[in-house]
């Protein structure tokens, strides 16, 4: 690794270690980003997380318990009901039709813009006494609206739905990408065979797309697990730290300066993480190995 | 025929409808609070009766409490996402030419820790990362947050621009070589004019990672002269009665230019790694 001046020589062959000389020089800056932006910092922080004592109080919070259970929820409807639905929308998105095209251009606003302004347009909307939704039930019913945000479930599910209207427009056009790739001359084919909408479906757009579909859940799944903004800038934790997922648990406990706990939340979901992670870096590394 | 025609049409309309409201209404409303006055923003109208500017005005001359500062958040902002992104660039590009075009011995399990690094929840790594930010006495520091993104944004901008590198021609390299190119001379010369547009889509991306972050930003910082506008747009939340046409006002400026310049750069903006990551 020494990085030894060589002799410029002028012959390719005889230069070959100067090439590999320049090669690492170029690597090091990024080495040492990793090096002390993650690996440094996550050694150290596993090794504050060691002792059993952090875990023991950890588990005895109620808040951590709730949390575990929010995030569980919060993964499985959330990541569900967003592949879902960016399933079916991208079916709506491959229509050829310039409005349409057009739409999908207004459709990925919210993944065009930062996270805070709409979230907290959609916490204002929602607001139980000033909230435009709620002042337009009142003006229509009479009645008072749903406490949206200051009801532990309900402002969970009001931020899966932030995380959805934030996170759809991107899966959409992958999941479209998906579409678009499979060859028109097989939805032909099964028109002349007859086949309705949902036999098309199930014979040749899912098969062809069913391990996008799936790779993409597991990919959102650790992103999902990740995802601070929204919950934090919708409610906050609020009330009574009731809507905590363990994404924002870290963050308050590095707020109440209780470091281990931070870390030992996260090393509470590592096991979950890790097969995920080692998962995605294997079908990386397997497209990579493909002949250049 | 035509019949069916038009209930195709129809069925597609129905679609498009909701999704459009489900899209633009948080939209709407932000540009609705932005140019409403305090009374009316409140009353539930889709228009308000006397539209104002005024609203940009206290928010441009900082005349507000949570305001006192918005120029130098600006700035901030500008400084910290400027900053990240010339830095990832240049970190970026160096190790996508060792790995690809030098294919330099360790390349592979560099990308292998970028990937790591790339898969990681970002608000994971955020708690050791603030402990040692803490360590280097980098807190409140606006270099942490330059610091932190870059290590954020150059994961997928190595992957990317790799990608990009491993479709050049070898036959560049090797004609390079013969003619006796030192390296830089090939890096400079050859590599970086061909790589230019791939460049661009990757300093966009770390800029507007960068500009539009706010867990680190409100992890590293919190000294009002080192904070950035996202942060600063936080503080409105620490009480209830905030003023929030002033606070709308102020997110639509803080978020028209990421916007804008996202829409410029559309087509290199989607798609990339997790494409690659997830194609069958």
């Amino acid at each position: 690794m020494s990085a030894v001046v060589l002799p410029r020589e002028g012959l390719p062959r005889k230069s070959f270690s100067t090439w590999q000389v320049w090669g690492l020089l170029l690597l090091a800056p990024y080495a040492l980003v990793f090096l002390v932006f993650v690996l440094y910092p996550v050694t150290y922080g596993l090794w504050l997380a060691r002792n059993p004592e952090s875990y023991r109080t950890l588990f005895e919070d109620p808040i951590f318990f709730t949390s575990v259970v929010n995030t569980i929820f919060f993964l499985l409807i959330a990541v569900n009901l967003k592949f879902v639905l960016a399933l079916y929308l991208s079916g709506f998105f491959v229509h050829e039709r310039r409005w349409i095209r057009w739409l999908s251009v207004i459709f990925i606003i919210p993944w065009a813009v930062p996270a805070i302004p709409t979230i907290f347009s959609i916490r204002f909307m929602f607001n139980p006494e000033w909230g435009v939704v709620n002042t337009l039930i009142f003006r229509l019913t009479g009645l008072d609206g749903p406490n949206w945000l200051t009801n532990p479930q309900l402002a969970m599910a009001m931020a899966m739905g932030v995380h959805i209207w934030k996170a759809l427009p991107f899966w959409t056009l992958i999941l479209m990408a998906g579409r678009l790739a499979i060859p028109k001359e097989l939805y032909e084919a099964a028109s002349v065979d007859g086949a309705t909408a949902w036999q098309k479906f199930k014979y040749v757009t899912w098969p062809s797309i069913r391990t996008l579909y799936l790779t993409s859940t597991l990919l959102s799944l650790i992103w999902t697990l990740g995802d601070f903004n929204s919950v934090y800038l919708l409610t906050g934790g609020q009330p009574a730290d009731k809507t905590h997922v363990l994404a924002t648990l870290g963050i308050r406990y590095i707020r109440l300066d209780q470091l281990d706990h931070a870390m030992a939340t996260i090393v509470v979901a590592l096991p979950f993480v890790l097969p995920l992670v080692y998962f995605m870096m294997k079908r990386l590394s397997i497209d990579d190995q493909k002949p250049s | 025929m035509t019949s069916r025609k038009l209930l195709s049409e129809a069925k597609l309309w129905l679609v498009a409808i909701p999704v459009l409201l489900w899209t633009l209404i948080p939209i709407y409303h932000i540009f609705l609070f932005s140019i409403s006055t305090k009374d009316s923003a409140f009353s539930g109208r889709l228009w308000p009766k006397e539209p104002t500017l005024r609203n940009f005005g206290t928010v441009f001359r900082q005349e507000h409490f949570y305001l006192h500062h918005f120029w130098n958040q600006i700035w901030n902002s500008l400084w910290i996402a400027v900053a990240a992104g010339v830095i990832t660039l240049a970190v970026a590009t160096c190790a996508a030419f060792a790995i690809s075009r030098l294919r330099v011995k360790g390349g592979r399990t560099v990308m292998n820790a970028a990937l790591f690094t790339y898969f990681i929840p970002a608000a994971f790594l955020a708690v050791p990362m603030y402990k040692a930010m803490g360590t280097y006495g980098l807190l409140n520091s606006r270099w942490s947050l330059v610091l932190a993104m870059v290590t954020i944004a150059s994961p997928y901008a190595i992957w990317v621009l790799k990608q990009a590198s491993d479709k050049l021609p070898w036959e560049l390299d090797e004609a390079a070589r013969i003619d006796g190119a030192t390296p830089l001379q090939l890096f400079r010369l050859v590599y970086l004019p061909l790589m230019l547009p791939s460049l661009v889509a990757i300093f966009t991306y770390a800029l507007l990672l960068t500009w539009n972050e706010y867990l680190y930003a409100f992890l590293l910082l919190s000294h009002e002269n080192t904070i950035p506008l996202a942060v600063g747009l936080g503080h409105f939340l620490s009480s209830d009665d905030s003023p929030w046409e002033i606070l709308m006002a102020t997110a639509l400026i803080y978020g028209l230019p990421p916007a804008a310049i996202y829409y410029a750069f559309r087509r290199y903006m989607v798609g990339g790694l997790t494409a690659g990551a997830v194609k069958s």
